[in-house]
């Protein structure tokens, strides 16, 4: 685990770049975690992204792609087109948020 | 004057349910508990076997009896499907009509294969070029599949996770590579695994033994394959990002969704799974409702082990509840599964919420005689001993000398 700088905000991130702490996650830095990964944000992202936050903050897990898709009515392949090739691991690393597991 | 009875009510006769009945009947008298289990028909497989079924190691016989027998006595066993829980008045509402008042509710009824969820799967060659072991009729149909192919492009898929018993498609790609080389076909089939994760398995040293053992037997993987649609006349199929994989056979692995009556009855998560503490299987909407099973949502696998593990936790904790103490058991997550990996060999893994399979011996340090995470004949043998276990110790609910807490002894720390 390693200590950077994003956004001036020091933020602990795994050896995946996701950040380890949510809580050190506020909306001033998914723009810049976005650039990261080659993606520029637009409204379509923001609403997924507030969606994650919150889940996350309920349900203490971060929301597969289906969950993602049936709770916000979003069809899985415009998932695909907001976050190109792996959208379930792109939300949640803009989001600030762990891997979601679903795999177990 | 005696307190009037008590209900319970469990849904669904399979591995947990079956447990759980016989083991709470023993244990409650029967003036103070009623114990009603509900299913909808009275065939009871022993799902391992349905894999080995596909490559004619285990008959049909081997693999399915009747339920009624393994209900114990003092248990009553109803017949119908369930239409749907009322979780606030207490009642289940069965097909037909008939309602089950209960004052506990277990839900047992697992998770099911759902071909329907992926379009282009139930076409004209499901169960002929698209093939899948998950039931007891596609593995029947599987091993006339096998019989017949003569080479090409056989591909692995799984839609989605979680699936039941997570590396069953593991088994099924080891055993294929030994039983096509066995029949003089390895060189002319290119097997390829598709997979959703970014590996062969979830956890990480499992995942990099066992995709060192896929590439070791020639095997391609191809990760991160989200699926849209089968294309059977095209035969292949194509992912969300618009990737293809060809196939000539096809063994896909649908998608795994808990029992609809879950869903109409607002108890479930997107999957109709049942959210639960992991640690207690207690509904966290309903403090009078409990998932056994593959029916709740616990982050660990979803396995016959699991089940066993978690139900002897539930049991204690029932009786606690019974008699009115408060509930000091945790369940851990404790899986204990063995990987069938062709030529009479087997690994075993042994894992739970906190602590990922890992290399070493089991149950004993050194001796074993289980290997852990390692191929050894002594696995592949107690893996088709369970079969016996199964139907004689584990369903009548004995003990079968395997505690519910996961172990470090024999296991080396990573």
């Amino acid at each position: 685990m390693t200590t950077t700088t994003i956004a001036g905000h020091d933020v602990d991130v795994n050896e995946e770049g996701f950040l380890t702490q949510p809580a050190q996650w506020d909306e001033t830095i998914a723009p810049e975690l976005a650039k990261l990964i080659g993606l520029e944000l637009t409204d379509a992202h923001w609403t997924l992204i507030r969606f994650l936050r919150d889940d996350y903050a309920v349900q203490g897990e971060t929301a597969t792609l289906r969950r993602v898709s049936t709770q916000t009515g979003t069809p899985v392949k415009e998932l695909f087109g907001l976050f190109p090739g792996k959208p379930a691991k792109k939300m949640a690393y803009v989001s600030g948020l762990p891997k979601p597991k679903g795999c177990v | 004057m005696a307190t009037p009875s008590k209900n319970l009510v469990v849904l669904g006769a399979g591995t947990a349910g079956t447990m759980v009945v016989n083991k709470l009947r023993r244990a409650l008298p029967a003036s103070d508990w009623t114990i009603t289990v509900v299913d909808r028909d009275d065939i009871h497989d022993y799902q391992p076997g349905y894999l080995f079924m596909a490559f004619g190691t285990n008959s049909p016989e081997q693999v399915r009896r009747q339920k009624q027998p393994f209900i114990g006595h003092g248990v009553v066993l109803v017949l119908a499907e369930v239409d749907r829980v009322d979780a606030e008045a207490r009642i289940v509402h069965l097909d037909g009509g008939r309602e089950l008042p209960y004052d506990q509710l277990v839900i047992a009824t697992g998770t099911t294969p759902r071909p329907d969820q992926v379009p282009g799967t139930l076409g004209p060659q499901w169960h002929k070029e698209i093939g899948e072991f998950y039931t007891y009729e596609g593995a029947l149909a599987l091993h006339d599949q096998l019989a017949a192919f003569s080479g090409g492009r056989l591909v692995v898929h799984i839609t989605e996770m979680p699936i039941k018993c997570p590396v069953a498609p593991l088994e099924f790609t080891f055993l294929a590579d030994a039983f096509l080389a066995k029949r003089g076909l390895r060189d002319r089939t290119e097997i390829v695994y598709v997979t959703p994760l970014d590996g062969a398995f979830t956890k990480p040293v499992a995942s990099a033994a066992l995709g060192t053992m896929l590439e070791e037997k020639g095997v391609t993987v191809e990760p991160d394959f989200m699926i849209e649609r089968i294309d059977q006349d095209r035969k292949v199929i194509v992912s969300y990002d618009e990737r293809e994989v060809a196939y000539d056979l096809l063994v896909t692995i649908p998608l795994n969704m808990g029992a609809d009556f879950v869903a109409r009855s607002g108890l479930g998560d997107e999957l109709n799974y049942v959210p639960v503490d992991k640690h207690t299987m207690r509904s966290t909407a309903h403090p009078e409702i409990w998932a056994l099973g593959d029916a709740g949502n616990l982050p660990t696998s979803k396995a016959g082990s699991v089940a066993h593990f978690s139900v002897e936790v539930f049991v204690e904790n029932f009786l606690q509840l019974a008699s009115g103490k408060p509930l000091t058991h945790s369940f851990d997550g404790h899986a204990n599964c063995f990987v069938e990996s062709g030529h009479q060999k087997a690994l075993l893994l042994d894992f739970n919420y906190d602590t990922q399979p890992l290399t070493g011996h089991f149950p004993f340090p050194k001796v074993g005689p289980m290997k852990l995470l390692g191929e050894s004949h002594a696995n592949h043998l107690g893996k088709l001993a369970f079969r016996y276990v199964y139907w004689n110790a584990l369903l009548p609910g004995r003990p079968i000398g395997l505690p519910a807490d996961m172990s470090m002894t024999g296991k080396n720390p990573v």
